[in-house]
This record gives C-alpha cells, sequence and structure tokens, in this order.
C-alpha cells in the first residue's frame, strides 16, 4: 500500500460517499465533491518527487496478484509520461467540479459522483501495468462519460452518447481479443514481465502475427484519439456533452488513446509499428489538415473546437510514429499541451454558452466591450491553442515537427500547415465573436469574469504560460522515459535505418 | 455389478437433492389439499424455501459422497454439485420474488410451489445424469412442470399462447432427443454414458449411424438451450410467461440443459467430436447473431431478454465448442454469472411491469432513474453486466469463454463473438438510455417492493458485483470439475 493506491482508491470512495449523501442537499454534494477532488490533487502533486528522481522507470509500484486463473495482476506504477497524465487528471477535475456548480441543477447528485469515478477510471489507465487491469479502467471510464454526455448533454445528447459508447466498445473488444492472444502465448498479462519476454526472446511473434496483434491494439487506440477516418464521434459527443463532460473528454480522455499507443503498441511491436507507420503518419497528416480545413467552416464554437481536437490529436500521432526522441517528447507534450488549452477552450465557450444559450459564432459578436476580461483570457487561450512561441503548444508541436523533419522532411512540410490554419481558424472564430458591433442581444446578456469562473480558469492560464516559458520542468522526466521506449524499439529501428542509408 | 435388495447408503445420500424435493413437493401438494381459500399463502412459500435450501445442503451432502449411484445410472460428481447449487440457487430466487408477484396477480395458490420444486427436481437429476433414459426422465419432470409454469396466469392470453407454444414445440424437440438416444441404443447396446463411451470406442456397425443420432439429441438439446435454429420459442414464452417464471426459465433450465448437453457430447460422443465441433461453430456464430440483431428491434422488455437470452447462449456455446477443460469451466462460470444477472434483470422487469404486467415497453421506463433511482441503479448493474463491462460477473464470464476459445485456437469465432457482444451493447444501452436519459411521463405513485422481491434484486446484484471482482470465487471450484468423468 502505497500513496499511488491510494490515489487510486480516493475518487472511488469519493463516488460512494457521494452516492450516500441526501440528493437535496445540492451544495453540500458540490462543496464535498470539490473539496474531495482537491485532496486528491494534492495529494497527486506529493507523487511528482519520488517520480522524477528515476523518471525513466516505474515508481510507485505495487504488484500483487489480482486473480489467480487466468494470472491477473494488481500491478500499477509511474513513471515520467504518466505522472504528467494523472496530474492532468487531478488538475482538471476539482476545475471541472467547479465549473459545473451553477450550470448543473438537475440531477445534481449523480453529476458529481460521475466525475469522480471517471477520475477513478482515468487514474487507473494512466497507471496500470498490467494488460488486463488497463482494460478495466479503460472500460470504467467509459461508463461515466456515457452518462455524462446522455444526462445533461444538449438535444442530440442520447445520440452522441450512443455513438460514443458503441464506438468505443468495438475498439475495445477487438484489443481485448488481441490481449487474450497474447496471454495465450505467454502466459501473462504483465506488462513488464511481457516487455521481458520479448526481450529475451522467450516470447516473440511472427511478422503477421505482430501485424495483426498490433492493427486490434491500434484500432482501439485511434478510435479513441481520434484518428481521421474514426474521429466522427467526437463532434457528436463534444457538441452534446456538458462543459465538464467536453472539458474531460478533450483534455485527458482522448489521451488514453495516444497513451496506449505509446504505453504499448511502440514497445510491444516495434517492427508492425515501423512497418505501417507510413500509412499511419499520412492519415495523422489528412486528420491535421482537414481537422483545420473543418474547423474553419463549422458555425458552432464547439464544434470548431472539436473539429481542432482532431487536428492537434493528428500532431501527437505524427510524433510518436516519427520513431525519434524528438517526436515523442513532443507528441506527450502536446497532449498535455492540448489537454490544459482545449479543456480551457472548451469552458470558456460553456462561459459564453451559460451567459447567451446559444453555440452559434453567428448569435455573438463584439463580446468584447461588455466583457473585456472574458476577451483576453479568450484570447491568451485562442493563442496557446494556435502555437503561438512561450505558450504551451508551441512546444508540443516544434518538437514533433522537428521530429517529423528528420523522419522525413515532407511529413513535416505537410503538418506544418495545419499550424497554419489553426491561426486562420481561431483567430476568425475570435474576430468574429469578440470583435465588431455589439448586438442588443449580446449586450443585454453579456456580463464579465466571475470570482467562480477566475477560479477556474485562472490556474489553466497560469499553466498555459508555465508550460510555453520554462518546459524544462517537464520536458526531461518526459524526455527519460520515452528514451526508455525508444530503446526499445531500437534494435530494429537500427536495421531500418541501415537500410534506407542514413 | 453387486446388486442388493435395497439401495446402498450412499447412493441415496448421492440422490439426497431429488429425494428432497421430491418428497418436500409432495407433501406441500397435499397439504395444500388442506387450506382454505383465505388463508394465508406465505406459510407454503416459506416452506419451499426450506425445501431448497434442505435440497441444497442435500447437494454438499451428496458432493461429499462422490462416486456413482444405482447401477451408474447418476453420478454425483463436483459438476453435478455445481449445477444442482445453480439451479436450486436460481429456483430460490424465484420462490424469493414470486410470493408478491403472485399476491397481486391474484393467482397465489400452492400449486406454483410445486411445480417449481418438481421441476427443480428434474433439472437437479439431469445434472446429475450419467445414462440417457435418466437424462430424458429429468427434461421431463423438468419441462412438463415448466410448461405449465408459463402458463401459470390462466386468464391471461399471452400466457396461454405462451405455454402452449412450449409445450407443442418442446414436446416435439424431446422427441428428436428419445429418438437419438433410440439410434444410439440400437448402435450401441447402451444408454450409460461411459459404457457408450467404449462401445465407440471398440469400434460400432456404423460411424454414420452414431453421428446421426448425436446429431438429432444436438436437435433435442439446441431448443432447450434456444440455440438457432431451434430459438423460436424462447422471446415468446419469455414475453408470455410470468416475469418470475421466464426469469426461472432463461436460468435454470437452460444451464442443465448445458450440463447435460456438455457431458453428453464430451463423454458419449468424444470419440467423434471432429464431426460436431464445426456443426457448434456454426450453430455458436448463428445463434448468438439472430439473437443479437432481432433483439436490436425489440421494445418490450421482457422479448427484449428473450432475444438476449438466445444471444448468451450462443456465447455459452462458443465455450462448449472448444472442447476442453477450461471451456466447460468457463461455460460452468457463464451459467452461474447469468443466472444471476437475469434473474436480477428479470425481478426488476416484475416490479417495475407493475399490475397485470401492463408496463414492459421501453417507454414504460422513462424515467426510472428519477422515480425508482435504487431500482434503476440495481438495473445498470445487471444490464452493465449482459453487456460485460468490468467489474462484473458477465465481464469475466465473457472473458473465461473467449480466453478458452483464443486457447484452442478458435480465433475468428472469437473476434466474431466478440464484435457480436459489442452490438449487443447497443439494446441493454437503449435501456439505460430510456431509464437515465428521459424525464419521466407520468408522476405515478411508486409501489412499494415488496420485501422478496428486494431481497432478490439486491442479492442478485451484490453477487453481480462479487463475481466481478472476485470471479475465483467460483471459477476455482468450475475449474476444478470442469474434467469430466470419462
Amino acid at each position: 500500500m502505497n500513496l499511488l493506491d491510494l490515489l487510486l482508491a480516493a475518487p472511488l470512495v469519493g463516488f460512494l460517499i457521494t452516492l450516500a449523501l441526501p440528493k437535496e442537499n445540492k451544495s453540500l454534494i458540490k462543496m464535498f465533491t470539490l473539496v474531495f477532488s482537491l485532496g486528491v490533487f494534492a495529494a497527486s502533486l506529493l507523487l511528482i518527487g519520488p517520480t522524477l528522481e528515476r523518471p525513466s522507470v516505474m515508481t510507485s509500484v505495487t504488484d500483487t496478484l489480482w486473480i489467480a486463473t487466468p494470472a491477473i495482476r494488481y500491478h500499477i506504477g509511474l513513471d515520467g509520461v504518466s505522472i504528467w497524465l494523472v496530474l492532468l487528471s487531478t488538475f482538471l477535475t476539482p476545475i471541472s467540479i467547479l465549473l459545473s456548480f451553477k450550470y448543473i441543477d438537475h440531477r445534481v447528485k449523480e453529476f458529481f459522483a460521475f466525475l469522480l469515478l471517471l477520475e477513478f477510471g482515468l487514474i487507473g489507465v494512466f497507471i496500470a501495468l498490467d494488460l488486463f487491469l488497463f482494460y478495466v479502467f479503460w472500460e470504467v471510464c467509459l461508463v461515466p462519460m456515457y452518462f455524462l454526455i446522455g444526462i445533461w448533454g444538449h438535444d442530440r445528447r442520447i445520440y452522441a452518447a450512443v455513438k460514443f459508447f458503441i464506438y468505443t466498445m468495438v475498439g475495445s473488444v477487438l484489443m481485448l481479443a488481441a490481449f487474450l492472444y497474447i496471454y495465450g502465448k505467454a502466459g501473462t498479462f504483465d506488462y513488464p514481465a511481457l516487455l521481458l519476454m520479448l526481450e529475451s526472446g522467450r516470447l516473440s511473434f511472427g511478422p503477421v502475427e505482430e501485424a495483426l496483434l498490433f492493427l486490434a491494439f491500434f484500432l482501439a487506440f485511434a478510435i479513441k484519439v481520434p484518428l481521421f477516418p474514426l474521429h466522427t464521434w467526437l463532434p457528436d459527443a463534444h457538441v452534446e456533452a456538458p462543459t465538464a463532460g467536453s472539458v474531460m473528454l478533450a483534455a485527458v480522455m482522448l489521451k488514453m488513446g495516444t497513451y496506449g499507443i505509446l504505453r504499448f503498441c511502440l514497445p510491444m511491436f516495434p517492427n508492425a509499428a515501423a512497418n505501417n507507420a507510413d500509412w499511419i503518419v499520412a492519415l495523422a497528416i489528412i486528420g491535421i489538415i482537414y481537422g483545420a480545413l473543418v474547423a474553419l467552416v463549422q458555425p458552432n464554437m464547439k464544434k470548431l473546437v472539436a473539429y481542432s481536437s482532431v487536428s492537434h490529436l493528428g500532431f501527437v500521432v505524427l510524433g510518436l510514429f516519427s520513431g525519434n526522441q524528438w517526436g515523442l517528447d513532443g507528441a506527450v507534450y502536446v497532449m498535455l499541451a492540448h489537454g490544459i488549452s482545449t479543456g480551457a477552450l472548451f469552458m470558456l465557450v460553456g462561459f459564453l454558452y451559460e451567459r447567451q444559450h446559444s453555440l452559434e459564432i453567428k448569435d455573438y459578436g463584439g463580446v468584447a466591450t461588455p466583457a473585456p476580461w472574458l476577451s483576453t483570457v479568450f484570447l491568451v487561450t485562442t493563442l496557446a491553442s494556435i502555437g503561438m512561441p512561450l505558450l504551451n503548444n508551441f512546444v508540443g508541436e516544434f518538437l514533433v515537427l522537428q521530429g517529423a523533419a528528420k523522419a522525413n522532411i515532407y511529413w513535416a512540410v505537410f503538418a506544418a500547415t495545419g499550424v497554419i490554419l489553426s491561426a486562420c481558424y481561431m483567430l476568425w472564430m475570435y474576430q468574429r465573436t469578440f470583435y465588431g458591433e455589439t448586438p442588443d442581444e449580446v449586450r443585454h446578456h453579456m456580463y464579465d469574469l466571475h470570482s467562480r469562473e477566475w477560479a477556474c480558469i485562472l490556474p489553466l492560464l497560469a499553466l498555459m504560460i508555465w508550460m510555453g516559458v520554462y518546459a524544462q520542468s517537464f520536458l526531461p522526466s518526459i524526455g527519460a522515459s520515452n528514451k526508455a521506449i525508444l530503446e526499445r524499439t531500437q534494435p530494429t529501428r537500427t536495421a531500418e535505418v541501415v537500410n534506407h542509408g542514413h | 455389478m453387486d446388486t442388493k435388495f435395497f439401495p446402498q447408503t450412499a447412493e441415496m445420500l448421492r440422490f439426497l437433492p431429488e429425494i428432497i424435493l421430491t418428497i418436500a413437493g409432495t407433501l406441500l401438494l397435499v397439504m395444500e389439499g388442506f387450506k382454505k381459500e383465505k388463508d394465508s399463502r406465505s406459510l407454503i412459500s416459506t416452506l419451499t424455501a426450506v425445501a431448497i435450501a434442505a435440497a441444497m445442503y442435500g447437494t454438499v451432502v451428496a458432493y461429499q459422497n462422490p462416486g456413482l449411484a444405482f447401477s451408474n445410472m447418476l453420478i454425483s460428481d463436483g459438476y453435478a454439485a455445481f449445477f444442482r447449487l445453480v439451479v436450486l440457487g436460481v429456483g430460490l430466487l424465484t420462490v424469493f420474488s414470486s410470493t408478491a408477484y403472485l399476491e397481486r396477480e391474484k393467482a397465489n395458490s400452492g400449486e406454483f410451489y410445486v411445480l417449481i420444486l418438481f421441476s427443480l427436481a428434474g433439472q437437479c437429476l439431469m445434472a446429475a445424469a450419467n445414462e440417457l433414459i435418466m437424462v430424458f426422465i429429468g427434461l421431463e419432470v423438468s419441462s412438463i412442470a415448466s410448461y405449465i409454469l408459463a402458463g401459470y396466469l390462466r386468464d391471461d392470453k399471452r400466457g396461454n399462447e405462451a405455454a402452449l407454444k412450449y409445450f407443442l414445440l418442446g414436446s416435439f424437440a424431446t422427441a428428436f432427443l428419445l429418438y437419438g438416444v433410440a439410434w444410439v441404443y440400437g448402435m450401441t447396446g447402451s444408454t450409460n454414458l461411459m459404457e457408450i463411451r467404449a462401445a465407440i470406442g471398440r469400434g460400432v456397425p456404423s460411424m454414420t449411424m452414431v453421428s446421426a443420432a448425436a446429431g438429432l439429441m444436438l436437435v433435442g438439446f439446441a431448443f432447450k438451450i434456444s440455440a438457432a435454429p431451434f430459438q423460436g420459442w424462447a422471446p415468446d414464452v419469455y414475453q408470455g410467461a410470468p416475469s418470475p417464471v421466464s426469469g426461472f426459465l432463461s436460468a435454470g433450465p437452460k444451464a442443465v440443459a448445458f450440463a447435460v448437453m456438455i457431458r453428453v457430447f464430451q463423454t458419449a460422443f468424444d470419440a467423434i467430436s471432429p464431426k460436431w465441433e464445426p456443426v457448434l461453430w456454426i450453430i455458436a456464430l448463428v445463434t448468438m447473431t439472430i439473437g443479437n440483431f432481432a433483439a436490436l428491434w425489440q421494445n418490450n422488455i421482457k422479448r427484449l431478454l428473450g432475444y438476449s437470452s438466445i444471444a448468451h447462449a450462443g456465447y455459452v456455446l462458443v465455450a462448449v465448442t472448444t472442447h476442453s477443460t477450461t471451456g466447460t469451466a468457463a461455460a460452468m462460470f457463464y451459467l452461474a454469472a447469468y443466472g444471476l444477472m437475469n434473474y436480477g434483470a428479470f425481478a426488476i422487469v416484475t416490479h417495475v411491469a407493475g399490475d397485470g404486467e401492463h408496463r414492459v415497453t421501453l417507454d414504460d421506463m422513462k424515467g426510472l432513474a428519477q422515480r425508482e433511482p435504487a431500482v434503476a441503479a440495481l438495473l445498470t448493474v445487471f444490464l452493465l453486466s449482459l453487456i460485460g463491462v468490468p467489474l462484473t460477473a458477465g465481464f469475466f464470464g465473457k472473458f473465461y469463454i473467449f480466453k478458452a476459445a483464443i486457447d484452442s485456437n478458435l480465433v475468428w469465432l472469437t473476434a466474431l463473438g466478440l464484435l457480436n457482444s459489442a452490438v449487443a451493447a447497443y439494446y441493454y444501452l437503449r435501456i439505460l438510455v430510456v431509464m437515465y436519459m428521459h424525464d419521466p411521463e407520468s408522476t405515478e405513485h411508486v409501489s412499494a417492493i415488496p420485501g422478496g422481491l428486494k431481497l432478490t434484486m439486491w442479492v442478485t446484484a451484490a453477487a453481480t458485483l462479487v463475481l466481478g471482482v472476485f470471479p475465483g470465487l467460483v471459477l476455482d471450484f468450475a475449474t476444478q470439475f470442469a474434467a469430466l468423468n470419462k
């Protein structure tokens, strides 16, 4: 029993306690979940120290047998990548809770309980070191998000929720089949043990076998990312979800897919990953450009931000499959940066919605006059999202492009157009919403940020700047973990490099 | 073979559950005759529950005295004990949830409980049968009682239709089974499973005839487990029968039919497994596909659960197809888990359906989460388990089945089965959608849940979750006894 176990168990306990609270006492439920999730966040901060001491190996490990036959282990741990994703989850949960204080007034208890259950699943996904355990948490995340979208969403919420569930389910059952197949060969689900067996040659896959297993894993993750053309659930889910749901979905849940690729696909199937890199990168670049172009013509703000996510996540996949340190570091950095800046964007769009009950850009205009601070904050977030230097996304996207250029210059060239396009769609949206004439409708409804909203957005703003100005706080540990992952892919990589005559 | 004038004590002990159930059933039947109309019927339901609990104890006694009984006609092994406990457990849940139901539907008479006891006696006999005639007798005892139970609400047209359909088709299927038994006897000169196996090993006049006999018997079993192409009765019967009975039929008799089928095919027909494995492969796939796709369009919850039970039979057939010890253990686990979650779901339907079971469509479930949050939450547990979401018993059930299938190199069947279960998620989600995401239409007052029914719901839900975290509790036992005595 170490701190990480407690951190994992805490949201589940919180979920159960919340269920036991009286449902009429809404403010008690809100305050309890907020304080509780802040406590969880504080606890997670304590894990940074020990993890950063040795970021390239797993720390805070607990490894015990859960189920004897088949051997399933409760095996969890943190390394230099997963610690940041865990922190992202624990950081955004209290913010999402605070964010929903006013917005959610209907079936309050269930809403806040589901947010805690979601946190439990998310933490679990990022720390599980047993394939089976990973699958369990992967599915656990599905249930609360399904309800969050389906109950508190907008008009087409049910369609969106079911689509979200079925898409993810189809991918994950194939992943489960692959897990079972691996278990049949290796006799274990334990991830470090599997890596050791692969390394020592006690476990090896034939080329076709490896390719099929890789694809089964990859499909599940690609749906979650989402990689073009599997992205169609995402705009629906985002547009229909309540603000807190959108924030958690975009900021953390999408990272489950890219994390899965980084953690499992690349180290376990290095040959298949290298062989399939070309078409995957092609899809990623199509996603970057396509997502940006579609975002450009969206009349709906949330949909615009959703498509921008497709574009940004394309960068992550590009970085992951560029096969070098820069690409991987950049990919992880974009994962974190996108979590902060897109989380903030969804939150700000939610603030606008709470004021005027519309997500259509055409219903707004000249918001800067009645709400200057809101406009300023929105502008900073917009700039962060389009990759302005000194803000968070820039670091990640730059590293990804550098890594891509190192692998293949054309990849970088095409991907870079995405950065330009992102400036177009974001700034154009900003211009139409915040500048120009202020219609009476807007003047009537609009007011500036109030204290609770400041409390939600300020931590995110601070992080955007911190991550943009001083990336050294995060990059060394990410780099060390990625190096360990790259080393596993290296032997075969070397062979490939030799073939290309570099 | 040493025959004695009286059976040995050990033999009697191996037969103890059936003895208890039969005696209790007969006594209650007599007792019912002396009761007056206005007397309370709660005594008889209590006595029935006690009898079933005693039969469970009898099962433990039988389990502690393993071996053959009555000229090798019965076998008391862990496998038999497992299925006896499953069906008795389902029977107990049925008794708990029926008392108030029968009260509500004004059909509270003692025969109901007596029929349950006789049906259970037949099912227990099937679980322990080591001989085709015993299989047939057990099947008939169980089925005839079930036919009546399905039509127990005499004035209900749908119930009558269900009972008649079940009876006619069921008899027809049993005839196939019996015909198969006759052929087997003709070919091998025995109806004892082990002797049939030995005879086939020594050589029979015509292997084709033996295979045909196995095919005929397969028809009979396929009907009982509602496997394609003999699945048509299940939705009609589950829809028409009283809800507690639907739950009973979908859990107990089905589990034990699987038990017999596995025992017969892995013992007597072990040698011709290359012939039946591909057939089962196809039946398994077709069964789950038909069940899942037909369920997509259903608006009546009982009917939907009927189709879903077909799909689940398909999953279990995957386990049978593996023809391996792990497969058998997986099937055992699945049937126990399925009994829990499906009975739980039917218990909720029993409550939600209300007087005369008029409220059984999806629309009637609208806003249930707001009207009765606890009931909705429990149904959510069952539905998630039926979907196969982790931390529920249903998940580990599917997991073990598909793991066994992968171990037996049934990779395609596994992939198709898993995709099937993704399709299934859709129709279970529809129930969740109407419960949680629609607002209630009427502000009808909520009727209190009777104690027995409440107990059933909570016990099945708790067990579903416990098995979802500690599947070893059941699986270890199943694994230990999955290797059948050959």
